[in-house]
């Protein structure tokens, strides 16, 4: 799997960005239906060979290629998922644009729903303890000093 | 000779930045002459670094080709505004411009920056100089362009196509302008946390800093994301990819700076929070220029990167970010917040914004970076696409959009809730009513686009709403509504303006996402195709070759469904230097919505793939980023006065940190 990466990384590194040429007339399937599902499949997997492109994205053979199966199958009868299924099976995870939720990818998934919850709880504490300490303190010595001066008749200037 | 002169010129630059540096962080304390000295050197460190890049671009127009670097990217047959660019167009050149705009904001903290407190300003431009110091030595050690050719070639190898593009000329710097602006509110902080001088002055000097880099970075990824919708061919304008991700995640980051430097500026709360997220929004740019630069990540957007540099960067990366957090981790705990208020306050609303725009930075983070740590721990190897971000990222924004209109309406220390509420029904009503009118045109949907639309009108009415609450139009005079709107505080006006480009924003990704019109078909000269009511006539394709590629060009008429009609041309192109294919996509636009059109292979005959998607409202997306960023502006014209310390008489008691008090 590993090799698998480097070998896409390399190619990454190796490639300009390239033009999409994507979908081509000929594969597309006769039934607008049939053809809806195929594109929203499509969408959700990855190009290998390029740079964070769905398949339906690129102008790559390989995408093309990803484009003809994912139609096959899904003219053969296959749900959506069990298609993802059969193109994960072959190409690995990493086809998937939507990572799965998993042991793996817990944090990933997990991540902005804890902050969120957590950063609002702390937010309510601190409100809650901030009303309770807005308790009037007494002035310091120097304070009621300089209140004192600033209020003597004699310090006070017109405006 | 002039490239050896911008050579020196550069490596001088560093040598000043280096003394500037210590001389600045050793002597902080002494006062004026500390304070004109490093002030000086930011000066001088400017016009060094400026003869560097003008000696780079005058060697790139003049196609010098004994420069390695001009060889690599330079032609002698571009276009003239294209030999400019191309001296950004890659790594080498790029770290120039990166430090060019650099130096320039340390200079113009230098002017006008005058009237700030001399320890503060001795430290904001030591902190500068170590950051020039430490890319300018990056640069000349691992990435020097000016190497040279011997004997130099008669021909460069060309400019990679897709940058052979007007884009190139607007982005990268506006780009940059934005993650280097930054820098600013970094150097404030950690001078505000070296000095102690932490207080609601020091918002008020480090906030204009802030809105100039927000709306460079506005600006700059909206240009992109315009960029990569024309060039890339088929009308995609974000794609969740890493690198718009790491510009992406410091505009998120500052937003939530302006809005925190807010509550701290009128306040004086929100301190330690503020401090956080000035050296995290510049951390998030380092981190965006080492994700380019490293070729770690894969993308669509990456034109100059090497994986040996990256190493480089990261380690600088960790020392600046570590270096800054473990300053803010000994100074937080003298920290103490000051103005008492609320929950439901101005400043509550701001912090529940801040809340937010985190917690989507927090998502694009970790959606971005956990594939990269997933595969170093030895798990597996995944993708993080732009379904996740959709997700995860949209669900945070929506109870974002649906509060911006409130906080507005909120009063500092204590707000009304209830009459905030009944102050935004008639937006609330507008926007339910023109979203049912919306619908009775488009036709009725059964999927989230009803709830988007709905949302962005909320948002922008709701700026609307204040705005006329505030001028009391239809309860006074119209003559009086306009008196005051007039007399509105330019900075109260560009906040409604700002909210109300996001709504627009919201509007435009909603309708393309949502009613979008694709044709993928073979067509020969004379046939016509038709999309979304307008009618699309294939009238011939011609060659029509430019100075330094051939081209075919499809030439179609278009009819509009109202009647009139036009000749566009959709052009493909095959750069002769490197022989690589590119598209020139034919769009057009009606009232604001586009028509976008793709020439491909040519197949039997005289049959092409012809490619057109009909995009609905699709300038909105970029409108409303315009918007933002003008509001932006507006604002800071606002507080012209106030880029530097205020004049000594236009202090007024309050604002004067009273010794003691600020602690």
């Amino acid at each position: 799997m590993k090799t698998v990466a480097g070998l896409v990384l390399g190619l990454f590194l190796a490639f300009a960005p390239t033009i999409a040429f994507a979908v081509d007339p000929d594969e597309m399937l006769s039934d607008p239906k049939l053809e809806a599902r195929a594109e929203a499949v499509g969408g959700s997997l990855r190009c290998l060979v390029c740079q964070n492109e769905s398949i339906e994205e690129s102008g790559a053979t390989l995408a093309h290629d990803l484009r003809v199966l994912v139609r096959e199958r899904i003219k053969a009868g296959d749900t959506d998922d069990q298609v993802r299924q059969y193109i994960v099976s072959r190409y690995g995870e990493f086809v998937l644009l939507q990572p799965v939720f998993a042991l793996h990818t817990l944090i990933l998934w997990l991540a902005a729903p804890c902050i969120i919850v957590i950063g609002g709880i702390a937010l309510i504490v601190m409100a809650r303890r901030r009303r309770g300490s807005i308790a009037p303190t007494n002035l310091s010595a120097e304070e009621a000093e300089a209140l004192e001066q600033l209020s003597a008749p004699d310090h006070r200037q017109p405006e | 000779m002039t490239i050896e002169l911008g050579h020196f010129a550069l490596v001088l630059a560093f040598a000043v930045a280096t003394v500037s540096t210590i001389i600045g962080f050793s002597f902080w304390r002494s006062g004026g002459r500390a304070a004109l000295y490093v002030r000086q050197a930011a000066v001088l460190q400017f016009v060094l670094v400026a003869a560097a890049f003008a000696s780079l671009i005058n060697a790139f127009v003049t196609a010098d080709f004994s420069l390695k670097l001009a060889y690599e990217h330079d032609h002698s047959l571009m276009p003239l505004i294209y030999k400019i660019t191309s001296v950004w167009g890659s790594h080498e050149g790029s770290m120039v411009l990166w430090i060019s705009i650099l130096v320039a904001f340390g200079a113009a903290v230098a002017v006008f920056g005058r009237r700030l407190p001399q320890d503060l300003l001795t430290l904001v431009l030591a902190m500068q100089s170590l950051l020039v110091a430490t890319f300018d030595g990056f640069t000349i050690f691992t990435s020097n362009p000016f190497l040279r050719l011997n004997p130099a070639p008669l021909e460069g190898q060309d400019l990679n196509p897709i940058l052979q593009d007007i884009g190139l000329a607007i982005h990268p710097p506006l780009l940059y302008t934005g993650y280097v602006g930054f820098s600013i509110c970094f150097s404030f902080a950690i001078a505000a946390l070296i000095s102690g001088r932490i207080d609601a002055a020091w918002a008020r000097w480090v906030r204009p800093w802030t809105l100039l880099a927000w709306c460079f970075l506005t600006l700059g990824i909206a240009m992109g994301s315009y960029w990569s919708y024309y060039e890339l061919g088929w009308g995609g304008w974000w794609f969740w990819d890493p690198v718009e991700n790491a510009s992406f995640m410091p505009w998120l980051a500052g937003t939530a700076l302006l809005h925190s430097a807010l509550v701290m500026e009128k306040r004086n709360a929100l301190k330690i929070w503020t401090i956080f997220l000035s050296i995290i929004t510049f951390s998030l740019s380092l981190l965006g220029t080492f994700l380019v630069r490293s070729g770690v990540l894969t993308s669509v957007h990456t034109f100059a990167s090497d994986p040996t540099r990256g190493a480089v960067i990261l380690v600088l990366l960790a020392l600046f970010i570590g270096g800054a957090f473990i300053l803010f981790a000994m100074r937080v705990s003298s920290l103490r917040s000051g103005g008492l208020f609320a929950p439901i306050s101005r400043e509550g609303a701001l912090i529940v914004n801040n809340l937010f725009l985190a917690t989507g930075l927090a998502a694009v983070l970790v959606g971005t970076l956990y594939p990269l740590v997933l595969e170093a721990v030895g798990g597996r190897t995944i993708s993080v696409g732009a379904p996740f971000f959709d997700f995860s990222f949209g669900t945070l924004m929506v109870p974002l959009l649906l509060l911006i209109p409130f906080g507005p309406f909120m009063a500092w220390k204590r707000g009304d809730m209830l009459a905030a509420a009944q102050r935004l029904a008639g937006a609330a009503a507008a926007a339910l009513l023109c979203a049912i009118v919306v619908f009775m045109i488009a036709g009725w949907s059964f999927s989230l686009a009803p709830l988007g639309i709905l949302l962005g009108l909320w948002v922008s009415l709701g700026a609307v709403a204040e705005i006329i609450d505030r001028i009391k139009l239809g309860r006074i005079p119209v003559g009086d509504s306009w008196r005051r709107l007039v007399g509105l505080p330019r900075s109260a006006l560009a906040t409604a303006i700002a909210h109300f480009g996001v709504g627009v924003s919201v509007i435009g990704i909603v309708s393309v996402s949502a009613w979008s019109g694709e044709l993928i078909t073979t067509m020969t000269p004379g046939q016509t195709a038709s999309l979304a009511g307008y009618s699309i006539h294939f009238d011939a394709v011609r060659d029509a070759p430019g100075p330094n590629y051939e081209a075919q060009q499809g030439l179609f008429t278009i009819t509009a469904p109202g009647g009139g009609s036009q000749q566009v041309d959709a052009e493909k192109r095959v750069y002769t230097a490197d022989q690589q294919p590119t598209t020139e996509a034919s769009i057009s636009t009606y009232g604001f919505s586009q028509l976008y059109m793709q020439l491909g292979e040519n197949g039997q005959g005289n049959a092409y793939v012809v490619r057109i998607w009909y995009k609905p409202f699709v300038t909105f997306i970029w409108l409303g980023a315009v918007l933002m960023a003008f509001a932006g502006f507006l604002s800071l014209s606002d507080r012209r006065l106030r880029i530097g310390a205020p004049r000594r008489r236009a202090v007024s008691v309050a604002d004067e940190p009273v010794p003691g008090a600020a602690e």
